[in-house]
């Protein structure tokens, strides 16, 4: 009988500032983000992965194949592991083009089917045109995406990505995103992401784990734990919560879509959405308002019933964090802690949300 | 006035550029280990070892040519070694002098290389491990051409302190016309001998020689410079 295993990470590192020490049991596909502020251990965890750093006492596994085990000793060195690794300063190599650039691994790789993966890669990341070129003639934007495609070229079991956005301005990022989307939608290989940013989390997270100091703070399906009482403290002032829909209808006069969630409905920017389309909605807790009876009389179009499940401080000591359960999905919104004597609110009470901004991500 | 460059200065000029090509040659394979030792590792003898290595550039050359002459003379330890091995003594011989021109060169080959290993940093070299390189071939194929431009430092340095060295080829060769009688020997004895123009014709050459050298070295800095970011 066989068991479809994820990726376990069992490792303890100690440094003189902090101490790594996590256990972890990671789904075999998506995008899992590791999240957390500089210094928490992300990176420390990823070079466990690749071979990079031994962790003591450390278990790595991908699936049934073993890169780890302290108590067997043994130590698959990073070179034997099948995985990519994407860092946050570029990593091409400058005596070479970015042909012999993404050829290296590739070379190395010995596997079959290579050249398909090879054109695969540079199609997907749309590099085609920048072959003959040198790594010192590429924009940054670019070279990351170079950078990719080296690594996706090989192929790997494991794609590792840390901060490949966090060297970019805003442009560049907006430049590579889509392509990280598209990476998520047509690639099947499990992908390990690090980011502190917010909106990077929100777009790309199938599934979260929040480091800090070292220690995994919260983990699980990236809206879960986005929506759970925790969020506040993850994301700052970003918080925020992220559903999945579907496209159901369309009202071309005011150039809108309606987008089915489980719990209700939302009318969004048309963004030509055909119908059916599955896309992800971010609603940051700023953006929502609550009220005790159906708003009349407001600018705002989308409302949604609910029932309050926790009410807890938020960043700030005037706010609170309010989860509201509607239907099987959970909304988060940031009120006044006045707001909520003014109005009585309690755990239990029914209330409509107002939802002023949705944001389509994908 | 006679032609001034007779057969024994000619000698002179070959014996000294054979002698610079294979310090040159033997330092690269020598000293590129040892400056990537130097560079990677965290060991406590990377201290002393990095001091030994560095010693022939403060030493006086008498000091080093004369330790070595005893070293390599029949008496000395690598002399007996020499002799049980059959290759009889080194001293006043070109082997004993290509010996001690490898030693008296060794900081110029190393810390070029040295630096530029360091300058190179981890990082390629993990990027090439995650793309399935091992050690040895991320080596040779990633650290060692991203060290270029310092392994070509290391090259001329070399080959250029060796054609001026001059102490240390005294020490241990002696002067014999035609088996250690190097250029810079060649106008001491000219010297020596009251024979200026002689003198005169081969030290131009050698002042020449030494400005082409570090000027060519500079420009070629520059153009490396440009082509690797």
């Amino acid at each position: 009988m066989t068991v479809a295993y994820g990726l376990r990470i069992r490792a303890h590192l100690a440094r003189s500032d902090f101490h790594l020490d996590v256990d972890l049991e990671l789904p075999p596909k998506g995008i899992t983000v590791l999240f957390g502020p500089s210094g928490s251990g992300k990176t420390s965890l990823l070079r466990c992965v690749a071979g990079l750093e031994r962790p003591s006492n450390g278990l790595i596994r991908l699936g049934q194949e073993l890169w780890q085990d302290e108590s067997r000793d043994v130590f698959v060195p990073p070179w034997e592991r099948d995985l990519g690794y994407v860092s946050q300063e570029a990593s091409l190599f400058g005596h070479l083009d970015v042909q012999k650039n993404v050829d290296y691994g590739l070379k190395r790789s010995g596997k079959p089917g290579s050249a398909k993966a090879r054109s695969g890669a540079i199609e997907l990341l749309g590099i085609g045109h920048l072959m003959h070129r040198h790594p010192a003639n590429l924009s940054g934007g670019e070279r990351q995406r170079v950078a990719i495609a080296r690594a996706l070229a090989t192929q790997p079991r494991l794609l590792l990505l840390d901060e490949p956005l966090a060297a970019l301005d805003l442009a560049r990022r907006h430049e590579i995103l889509p392509w990280l989307e598209k990476m998520r939608d047509e690639l099947s290989m499990p992908m390990l992401y690090i980011t502190h940013s917010a909106d990077e989390l929100a777009r790309l997270a199938d599934y979260l784990v929040v480091l800090d100091k070292g220690s995994v703070k919260a983990y699980g399906a990236a809206q879960d734990v986005l929506a759970s009482v925790e969020s506040p403290v993850i994301v700052g002032e970003d918080t925020g919560i992220v559903l999945r829909g579907t496209v159901v209808g369309r009202d071309a006069l005011w150039h809108l879509s309606q987008v089915a969630f489980p719990g209700g409905y939302l009318w969004v920017r048309d963004n030509d959405m055909a119908q059916g389309r599955q896309v992800r909605l971010r609603i940051l807790a700023r953006d929502i308002s609550i009220s005790t009876h159906e708003p009349q009389d407001t600018s705002i179009q989308n409302h949604l019933m609910g029932s309050i499940q926790a009410i807890v401080d938020d960043v700030h000591l005037s706010q609170a964090l309010v989860r509201i359960r509607c239907g099987d999905s959970i909304l988060l919104a940031r009120v006044t802690k006045r707001a909520i004597s003014m109005l009585d609110l309690k755990t239990g009470d029914e209330v409509w949300a107002q939802v002023k901004s949705v944001a389509v991500i994908a | 006035m006679n032609f001034p460059l007779n057969k024994d200065a000619w000698d002179a000029i070959c014996l000294t550029l054979e002698l610079a090509a294979c310090t040159t040659v033997i330092l690269l394979v020598l000293a590129t280990p040892l400056a990537w030792w130097l560079a990677q590792t965290q060991s406590k003898w990377r201290a002393p070892i990095s001091a030994l290595a560095t010693l022939p550039l403060v030493l006086p050359p008498s000091v080093l040519g004369f330790y070595l002459l005893v070293a390599m003379g029949p008496h000395g330890p690598l002399g007996q070694l020499t002799q049980a091995l059959g290759w009889g003594v080194l001293s006043f011989t070109f082997t004993g002098l290509l010996i001690g021109s490898v030693i008296f060169s060794l900081p110029f080959a190393v810390q070029p290389m040295q630096n530029a290993f360091e300058a190179i940093g981890k990082r390629p070299m993990e990027v090439a491990f995650t793309l399935g390189a091992g050690p040895i071939d991320a080596f040779f194929s990633v650290a060692l051409p991203l060290a270029r431009p310092g392994l070509l430092t290391a090259a001329i340095l070399s080959f250029s302190h060796t054609v001026g060295e001059f102490g240390v080829v005294l020490m241990i060769g002696g002067n014999i016309p035609d088996k250690t009688r190097v250029v810079s020997t060649q106008i001491y004895g000219h010297v020596e001998a009251m024979e200026y123009a002689q003198a005169h014709w081969l030290a131009a050459g050698m002042l020449v020689f030494s400005f082409s050298v570090l000027l060519a070295l500079s420009l070629l800095r520059k153009r490396i410079g440009q082509v690797l970011p």
